[in-house]
């Protein structure tokens, strides 16, 4: 692990250090201990070889037991504090990650998808923790406990110390040679086993299109080339990694061998005593699981580091849309008149919206239409600045965005998304998502205005019917408006409407919008709206309708102008008029 | 699904375990040999302390009543003695070595052999089933069953049980030794098992009800962050960053505190167990101590005591770790198992119905999904080879489901569909699906190239009949912009193209096969002007001289056809030819007039010939 890494850590660390501190102090004492256990065993054989006393034999095992308690103390305040300050810190680390991820723009969320980020706040957390945890103690105690028998061996016999420890390099060149390899190998089979799983995917993805065009077969025989595969790559893992463990116990074995060999020799040569000779093999059984441990240990490391990497990539993002030195605090309240001037935007590099001009004014009522990927709904995500444009192309009250400060701009807007999200909580929660202190007449109505307020009287709960996961699972026109209370409640300047009620059927949308006008009138008319809609019976009362092609207006004025136009809005008329009307035969 | 993928049931069940060796069973002389291997490979493992004993008590510190195996092959010199031994050691040791090496290598080949064949069986299940079974089943947890839940009784097969073997072997040679040696100091070391599985058991209680917490707050966590990242835009402009921060911190510091008490559970079971078998140590050395100090033991049996009592407690704890993998096996399996019982659709065996010219009839048919919420009510119509259906109604009124029961992927409950006078039900279900071109209404890509999207990996369709597909699709102008033309590979869901021209690639799908009756179910999703002529283009060209059915949204399209149908909730109201309809007043002349009332109407029962907006 490279320095710049680990001292990226540091600030974690040292939130705990006296922790640690102590932690690696009771870790210096209790393998102390641990290495005088032999050590009075060689004391009491040697005796007993001597024809010892009962009060001898009897020390001795008070002595053992009087080790093996201390040992038993240290070792657990060792253990429960080293491992705690581990979970400690991914504890801190997670939450960071979270107020980052809350900091960064919707370009960011483009970029790394939400897959990718759950795997690294969860798989990437764990790998660290480990690394901190269980990896920092275990090779410290591995290091400690090394340091502790060699001096130890060495004042019994040093030559017999060097012979004994012959293969321990080996044990190190074995570990490296095939810890990287394995690591290879490893690595190669985890993204054969996702192919495996993303052909799994697909297939039931197009799974109708499988059947009507009864391709089973041919499926199945794809499938089967990567299921080959991917044992192929598993069994020559496994030549490696089967080879592995029996190496490093063969190697282990080698140097009880020449303990026994060379050992014996010594007792024989009268340079070290029966006692000295079990002390040696004893010793040897103490290093044994650290030593075969020391390739899982520096796995635990190499991978916690490569996971510190990708979180790293994570914790160090800027945030990306947040109040500049522009932004005037004197701005409290918004109109809600809009403007685009000169528009153009790009995602990742691909126009989207280019040489857009649009002015709206305070309390109009605007259209966007126009095919999927037009680019409506990138337009209307730069007003809450969820995405950010170059400075002075979008205004609001005829100020450049970024004067207003963040937190005023989005508590003026009410946005209810194309994709409706709800999250796993009551339903009152849910509408007052950002207005949480609001009352709850406040709340039904809102809910109401929303067409919602019916439903909710038929659920088990009313407004505390949790909804979402592991709850009431709402349908889709019900999603939508409850999104559109969580909206209204906020009782906004500026109101977008992204595709909002498509699953509300055309009827009963059109009581929504007039109740949502009216409730705009008794406000004063001030609550400027944005209105993307597929349907015509929607967006044929707006002040002003928009029609995007490829991220350009290429039409606009009322309905009526551009139904006579015969263009494209007259041809998305058609499309859409049929179905409409069919919803309202009886 | 958290529940169903959280539930832990026994580690030791005895109808799955019968059931997974069925999948051991075609290898089992492998297994038979892994398990001969595992048993001389652990003697291997306990020959050290023995050979200790033989060096001490016949050369080192020699007794004249020590017992010896092979005391009368060994060399009276000392030197010469100790070395015999030590090379024996050795060579048992490569032994040793090469016995552990091909019992792991025979037992993950039959692990990865075994597996390989219940993958292959689960995803040809999977090919099989009703699609009705996929309307209740997440894709997700699907893949979840073929990939994670087999890998993980992989885990089982090949690492664990081996292991588990292996524990069982050398504590039980341990044993043996240990009572031939001195059976009263054996006492010693096994009677501090039951305090060993005493403690265990409280370690296992205590640290399950920090599991049981973890999983929650685990999957509590997931939810969290998995709403979270995905609603973050929601957040962000709710101002909701600090609440959300403070929920979160909630449920993070619950999780560190329960993982906090796993810790303190672990860090007071470890230290028991060593404490115990260092206790077992202490008690052999004093009796064993008082033993020799009489005269009626020798030192090296002593001290192989103290080494093997060292070796006995570690597969004890192996043993309790093995335990919680079996368990999640056994979850594991139940859930693969659960999805091979799905029960498939019952297949009629059907002798091969000769090829027809493509005449449709739907005769009083009557479905539901679920129940007797019908979605079609007393459906009859017939379509003339080669004439074209349109179907005309609002979106739920039950066109898409005529299209499934067409291609049975749900069967009619009562009434029947004919094909050529045929029920569809006497048709062997892939050669009735080989009858039909489908654009389904999502125009769903996979990964491949853009012909192996086309010809959907069938080798009997030319190249020319691809590139033929692809002119009558609309399609070739577009694929003279790329560099590779059709052979240009699609990303993810072929996320480089736009819906058109996803649309257009459906279309040559199929058209290539060049297929008796086309089935069209026309995309919503709006699309550019330029894109919209294009389709519209390809769908006349299409049509010709094809017995076809669709669903279209557009009364331009669907003025042209042979037959429309007007369908209402299920029933259908109206059908006939565009003037008939007209002539009916009906809910057709209603959108029809609807539709141009913004234009000049026309002569009420007449002869309409509006001019159609492009």
């Amino acid at each position: 692990m490279s320095w710049a890494l680990f001292k990226s850590l540091w600030p974690y660390l040292r939130r705990y250090r006296l922790r640690l501190a102590l932690g690696l102090g009771i870790l210096l004492v209790n393998t102390a201990v641990f290495v005088l256990i032999p050590y009075i065993i060689d004391l009491a054989i040697d005796d007993l070889g001597q024809g010892a006393t009962l009060a001898k034999l009897l020390k001795y095992c008070l002595l053992l037991m009087a080790t093996v308690s201390a040992r038993a103390v240290l070792n657990y305040y060792q253990r429960l504090i080293l491992i705690t300050v581990s979970r400690l810190i991914e504890f801190d680390l997670r939450n960071d990650l979270l107020a980052r991820l809350e900091t960064l723009s919707q370009g960011f969320f483009q970029k790394f998808r939400t897959g990718d980020l759950m795997a690294r706040a969860v798989n990437d957390l764990t790998a660290v923790r480990n690394m901190l945890g269980p990896g920092i103690m275990y090779s410290a105690q591995a290091v400690v406990l090394f340091g502790y028998v060699v001096t130890i061996l060495w004042h019994l016999d040093w030559r017999l110390t060097l012979i004994a420890f012959v293969p321990a390099p080996f044990v190190s060149l074995a570990v490296q040679w095939f810890g990287k390899r394995i690591h290879e190998r490893f690595e190669r089979i985890q993204s054969m086993f996702s192919n495996l799983a993303t052909r799994v995917e697909e297939n039931l993805s197009g799974l109708r299109l499988v059947r009507a065009y009864a391709r089973e077969p041919v499926e199945e025989a794809k499938f089967d080339q990567l299921n080959r595969d991917y044992v192929q790559r598993n069994l020559r893992l496994v030549l490696l990694s089967g080879a592995f463990d029996p190496l490093l116990q063969f190697l282990l074995g080698v140097a009880y061998v020449l303990v026994l060999w060379f050992g014996g020799r010594a007792v024989l040569e009268h340079r070290i005593t029966i006692g000295g000779y079990a002390a040696f093999n004893l010793y040897m059984a103490q290093m044994a699981f650290p030593m075969i441990a020391m390739g899982y240990v520096i796995n635990l490391v190499q991978r916690g580091a490569a996971s510190l990497v990708r979180l790293q990539e994570l914790l160090h993002q800027t945030p990306d849309i947040a109040d500049g030195p522009e932004a005037d605090a004197g701005i409290a309240t918004l109109r809600g008149e809009l403007e685009f001037r000169h528009l153009s935007f790009s995602y990742n590099g691909v126009p989207v919206l280019r040489d857009v001009n649009l002015k709206i004014p305070a309390g109009a009522t605007v259209a966007l239409v126009g095919p999927t990927g037009s680019g409506k709904s990138t337009l209307v995500s730069l007003l809450p600045r969820l995405l950010d444009t170059p400075p002075g192309m979008v205004l609001v009250d005829g100020r450049p965005i970024r004067e207003i400060p963040l937190r005023v701009l989005r508590s003026s807007i009410g946005w209810v998304p194309q994709e409706t999200f709800l999250f796993s909580d009551t339903l009152r929660a849910n509408i007052a998502f950002g207005r949480p202190e609001a009352s709850d007449a406040e709340v039904e109505a809102a809910a109401d205005i929303a067409g919602l307020g019916r439903d909710v009287a038929d659920f088990p709960e009313g407004y505390q019917t949790r909804v979402g996961e592991r709850g009431l699972s709402l349908s889709g026109g019900q999603k939508q408006r409850t999104a559109l209370a969580r909206a209204v409640l906020r009782q906004p300047r500026i109101l977008i409407l992204d595709d909002a009620l498509a699953s509300v059927d055309t009827i009963t949308e059109e009581r929504i919008l007039e109740k949502l006008e009216g409730v705009a009138f008794r406000r004063g008319g001030q609550c400027t709206t944005l209105l993307i809609s597929h349907r015509i019976s929607t967006v044929r009362n707006a002040d002003f309708i928009a029609v995007l092609e490829q991220g350009r207006i290429v039409e606009q004025g009322t309905h009526a102008e551009l139904i006579g136009r015969g263009g494209a809005y007259a041809g998305l008329y058609e499309k859409q008029l049929l179905e409409e009307e069919l919803a309202r035969v009886d | 699904m958290a529940q169903e993928e959280e539930a832990l049931g026994k580690a030791v069940d005895r109808r799955l375990i019968g059931r997974l060796l069925g999948y051991v069973r075609p290898y089992r002389w492998t297994v038979v040999f892994a398990t001969i291997a595992a048993a001389l490979q652990s003697a291997t493992q306990i020959v050290g302390p023995y050979l200790n004993k033989v060096v001490i008590d016949r050369y080192l510190f020699p007794s004249p009543d020590a017992h010896n195996l092979f005391g009368s092959y060994l060399p009276q010199d000392a030197f010469r003695g100790v070395a015999t031994l030590g090379v024996l050691y050795l060579a048992i040791l490569g032994v040793g070595f090469v016995l552990d090496f091909g019992q792991t290598y025979a037992m993950q080949w039959v692990g990865q052999h075994s597996m390989y064949d219940l993958r292959t069986q689960l995803f040809a299940h999977l090919q099989r089933l009703p699609i009705s079974f996929f309307d209740h089943n997440p894709a997700g947890r699907l893949v979840t069953r073929v990939t994670n839940d087999v890998e993980t009784l992989n885990d089982t097969i090949s690492t664990a049980l081996v292991a588990l073997f292996d524990d069982v072997f050398v504590l039980t040679m341990i044993v043996v030794v240990m009572i031939r040696f001195n059976w009263q100091l054996s006492l010693i070391t096994v009677g501090v098992l039951p305090a060993i599985f005493l403690a265990t058991h409280y370690f296992r209680k205590a640290v399950r009800e920090s599991y049981r917490r973890i999983r929650i707050l685990v999957a509590r966590i997931n939810v969290f962050l998995q709403e979270h990242i995905t609603g973050m835009a929601v957040v962000q402009a709710f101002n909701r960053e600090e609440q959300a921060y403070r929920e979160f911190e909630q449920i993070n510091k619950g999780y560190c505190k329960a993982w906090v008490d796993a810790v303190f559970a672990y860090s007071v079971y470890y230290p028991v167990v060593e404490f115990l078998s260092i206790l077992a140590v202490t008690l052999i050395l004093w009796f064993g101590g008082l033993k020799v100090m009489h005269g009626t033991l020798t030192i090296g049996i002593v001290f192989a005591f103290i080494q093997y009592t060292q070796r006995f407690f570690r597969p004890i704890q192996d043993l309790s770790d093995k335990y919680n993998t079996l368990q999640s096996a056994m979850a594991s399996s139940e859930r693969i198992f659960k999805l091979l019982d799905a029960p498939l659709d019952p297949v009629r065996p059907a002798a091969a119905v000769p090829l027809g010219p493509g005449r449709i009839e739907f005769d009083h048919v009557w479905f539901a999904y679920a129940g007797e919420e019908w979605i079609l009510r007393d459906v009859n119509f017939v379509v003339e080879p080669g004439s074209s259906l349109a179907i005309v109604g609002h979106t739920g009124a039950g066109k898409t489901t005529m299209i499934s029961l067409l291609l049975r992927f749900y069967d009619v409950q009562q009434g029947r569909i004919l094909l050529d006078g045929v029920d569809l039900r006497d048709y062997d279900l892939r050669q009735l699906r080989q009858r039909f071109g489908i654009v389904l209404q999502d125009p769903y890509l996979f990964t491949g190239t853009i012909a192996d999207n086309i010809r959907m990996d069938d080798a009997g369709i030319t190249e020319a009949q691809v590139q033929a597909a692809e002119r009558d699709a609309n399609l070739a102008d577009f694929l003279a912009t790329l560099p590779q033309g059709d052979a240009t590979a699609l990303r993810e869901r072929g996320s480089g193209l736009s819906t058109g021209q996803k649309q257009l690639v459906n279309f040559a799908r199929a058209l290539a096969a060049n297929p008796s009756i086309l089935i069209l179910d026309e995309a919503t999703a709006s699309v550019d002007t330029d894109t919209e002529l294009k389709i519209r283009e390809a769908l006349n060209r299409m049509l010709a001289g094809r017995t076809s059915i669709l669903i279209a949204h557009r009364l331009s399209t669907i003025q042209r056809a042979d037959l429309i149908l007007v369908l209402h909730k299920g029933v259908l109201r109206e059908q006939g030819t565009h003037q008939e309809l007209l002539r009916q007043h009906g809910i057709y002349w209603r959108l029809y007039r609807l539709q141009y009332k913004d234009q000049e109407l026309p002569a009420a029962a007449g002869v309409p010939q509006p001019v159609v907006s492009p």
